[in-house]
């Protein structure tokens, strides 16, 4: 992975330090909380309903055993024993203290970590296919091109005070493990007419209360002018973005208001303006960075297969280990998601437990997920068993990915200030719900996502099966939404009816999963179904 | 971090005679070919500007409250587009934003609430490094990794 040189740790240090003098003039009063929101905020530093939170940055999902031991020391030392992982990939610290902040980063940049623009008005953390670098339908490794974009994007002067949080996808595979699609820009690394190496750039897609699949706007950008081009599509919008009203001000707005084609037209003309400035950090650099990443040492020849005589470890296996592009490897997803925990929840003995097994077992390589799980990504197959092993005795083998208790949620109002209703309960009943294993495995693949609210972190437009929780009358209110998808075959879930209590929308889920199991093709899964057979036999099975 | 800057006591980081005549708006500037200072407001386009840049001196831009960025963009472009005159910020602009200004081409600033030079000193000299170009000539760190 990326290792800092002077200049990174340089920037990183006189980060601490800047904030460090911020902390301090916000708490002797001479800053007003006003003025101090927007640069906690791109720090990461959010006030929530009991404390502080600390969002720490996992640039591209990647993480190595010692930044991963620095959490755990963090979670142990500053909050409750855990952290949470989210949906952008990132880790976030619930129980902070402000003057403890300083103190924290300053640890954080001992392993190369760091909060910058985790959150605020600026440009976020780059999302990343987490099985960058092992999947065998990767076309290059798009990590290098992530660090590329990082350095870039921090501490843009032009575009640290957006109109609204900008996002960037990326993936090198045509099955989209990153949802680029629902992204401000995606980004797919693709081949362009002379076999060199481009991307395909998507722009406008997200989620939040006005969701939109992203539009492409451009089928092939050549590698070398990506920072241009970037610089183009921020500056239409920051300059043409609405700033009147905090719910319309994404870019995707923007984009729609135009339309895609005129949108294109404004970013194509300010490239073509930008252009001369020499604005694009060269080539050389791209190298210099993707020399971080060279394949580890995999053994050759290794057995490809994968003693599966213990039931218990096979159904892991099955749900668990991913094709690897070299022959004797799998690719391990974690998942963080135990029937009745909290999805994406992790101790600090389990975050200790999770390094560890990456030093030994994985060439120290770790990822994160948006799906809020972590990825073990280089395992030798002969070495599965003893990884499962060692996951079993940490609570961390749930036999559940892709399944239905696998789900994605928000904290909802356990923790959030915005949240209408609370997720994390919800989330507890639905997975005990379908906690029987055998049911879940003949269930299939079934997405569930749940949001506390219309901001949509939980990714509900998403879900296969959606769930929002919306505030009636001063009562917690949930509404199903069915069909949605983040995968490359991105669609947006609808809402099928009227909303229903905590217990009712469990039953309802209920309802849809038997009418699934009742209408299916063989083989077909949940989403395929569905869209087949559309709403009608559902909304039957649900109200009727 | 390197040693402080000075901050002089204007807010002004130039050293030629500032315009002497006040900012108009854009519409107004563009109806009067003497004039020789301007202000821009959030709504304008400073691209109208370009046709005429080496006649002015002094371009106001005004920042109505903090978290509105446009200004930046503006700077930039006066800056790509060859200004050399004065680019002060105006508005509600606070200590913490001086050094992104800096780097998009103000030179100058005018703030609503006056601005403790200390702070501001360290601010500007807080970062060594910067990872891209800007308006403000710092060599970006990928410049200096492959010299």
């Amino acid at each position: 992975m990326y290792r800092y040189d002077t200049y990174d740790q340089a920037i990183v240090d006189a980060r601490v330090e800047e904030f460090r003098d911020q902390v301090a003039r916000r708490i002797s009063g001479e800053m007003s909380e006003d003025q101090f929101k927007p640069l906690r905020l791109k720090n990461g530093l959010y006030l929530q309903l009991h404390a502080y939170m600390l969002r720490v940055a996992v640039p591209y999902g990647t993480l190595n055993p010692e930044q991963m031991r620095m959490l755990a020391h963090i979670a142990r030392t500053y909050d409750r024993g855990y952290g949470h992982f989210t949906t952008r990939q990132n880790m976030q610290f619930h129980w902070i203290k402000l003057e403890q902040t300083p103190e924290i980063l300053a640890k954080l940049a001992t392993v190369q970590m760091h909060a910058i623009q985790t959150s605020g008005e600026s440009i976020r953390n780059i999302s990343a296919d987490q099985f960058a670098g092992a999947a065998a339908d990767e076309i290059c490794d798009p990590r290098p091109w992530a660090e590329y974009i990082r350095q870039f994007t921090t501490f843009h002067p032009e575009f640290s005070y957006l109109p609204r949080k900008f996002k960037f996808g990326l993936t090198a595979s045509a099955t989209d493990r990153a949802a680029i699609k629902l992204h401000d820009v995606g980004l797919q690394l693709v081949y362009g007419p002379d076999g060199d190496i481009g991307f395909r750039v998507y722009v406008g897609g997200g989620m939040g209360r006005t969701p939109f699949i992203a539009s492409l706007i451009r089928d092939f950008l050549p590698a070398a002018s990506l920072c241009s081009y970037i610089e183009a599509i921020l500056r239409v919008w920051n300059r043409n973005g609405r700033r009147d009203n905090i719910h319309k001000q994404r870019i995707k707005i923007l984009v729609h208001d135009l339309g895609a084609e005129e949108f294109t037209r404004q970013v194509e003309a300010e490239w073509q303006a930008i252009r001369p400035n020499d604005d694009d950090i060269p080539l050389v650099e791209y190298e210099r960075i993707a020399a971080h990443f060279v394949p580890p040492p995999f053994e050759e020849g290794l057995d490809d297969r994968i003693d599966r005589t213990d039931p218990a470890f096979s159904a892991w296996v099955e749900r668990s280990a991913h094709t690897h592009k070299q022959p004797g490897y799998a690719i391990v997803t974690v998942s963080l998601k135990p029937i009745g925990g909290i999805p994406g929840d992790l101790t600090a003995e389990q975050m200790e437990v999770l390094a560890d097994l990456a030093e030994r077992y994985s060439f120290s390589d770790l990822r994160s997920t948006h799906e809020q799980n972590v990825v073990l990504p280089h395992v030798r197959k002969s070495d599965l068993y003893a990884v499962w092993a060692a996951l079993r005795e940490a609570d961390l083998a749930t036999a559940n990915l892709s399944l239905i208790s696998e789900l994605i949620v928000c904290p909802g109002l356990d923790y959030c200030s915005l949240a209408n209703a609370r997720s994390l309960p919800l989330a507890q009943k639905i997975a005990e719900r379908f906690a029987d294993e055998e049911r879940q495995r003949d269930i299939g693949e079934l997405k569930i996502k749940i949001s506390g609210c219309i901001n949509a972190c939980g990714h509900h437009h998403v879900g296969h099966i959606g769930v929002l929780g919306v505030d009636k009358k001063g009562t917690e209110n949930y509404q199903l939404l069915l069909g949605g998808s983040g995968a490359e075959d991105a669609s947006l879930a609808k809402i099928v009816g009227p909303g229903f209590s905590e217990d009712g929308i469990v039953e309802a889920v209920e309802r849809t999963v038997e009418k699934y199991r009742a209408v299916r093709n063989d083989g077909e899964r949940f989403l395929d179904t569905y869209r087949r057979v559309g709403v009608e036999p559902f909304k039957e099975a649900i109200y009727g | 971090m390197a040693d402080p800057i000075a901050i002089p006591a204007d807010l002004r980081f130039r050293d030629d005679e500032p315009a002497d005549e006040p900012a108009v708006s854009l519409d107004a500037f563009l109806d009067q070919p003497d004039a020789v200072s301007v202000r821009i407001e959030g709504g304008d386009d400073v691209r109208r500007l370009l046709p005429m840049l080496d006649r002015i001196q002094l371009i106001e831009v005004d920042f109505p409250r903090f978290r509105d960025g446009r200004g930046y963009s503006s700077g930039r472009i006066l800056r790509e587009s060859g200004y050399k005159g004065e680019l002060k910020a105006v508005g509600d602009v606070l200590v913490d934003q001086l050094l992104f200004m800096r780097r998009c081409g103000y030179d100058s600033f005018a703030p609503n609430e006056p601005i403790d030079h200390a702070v501001a000193a360290r601010a500007l000299s807080q970062y060594d490094f910067v990872y891209q170009k800007a308006a403000d000539g710092h060599t970006p760190v990928w410049a200096l990794r492959h010299g």
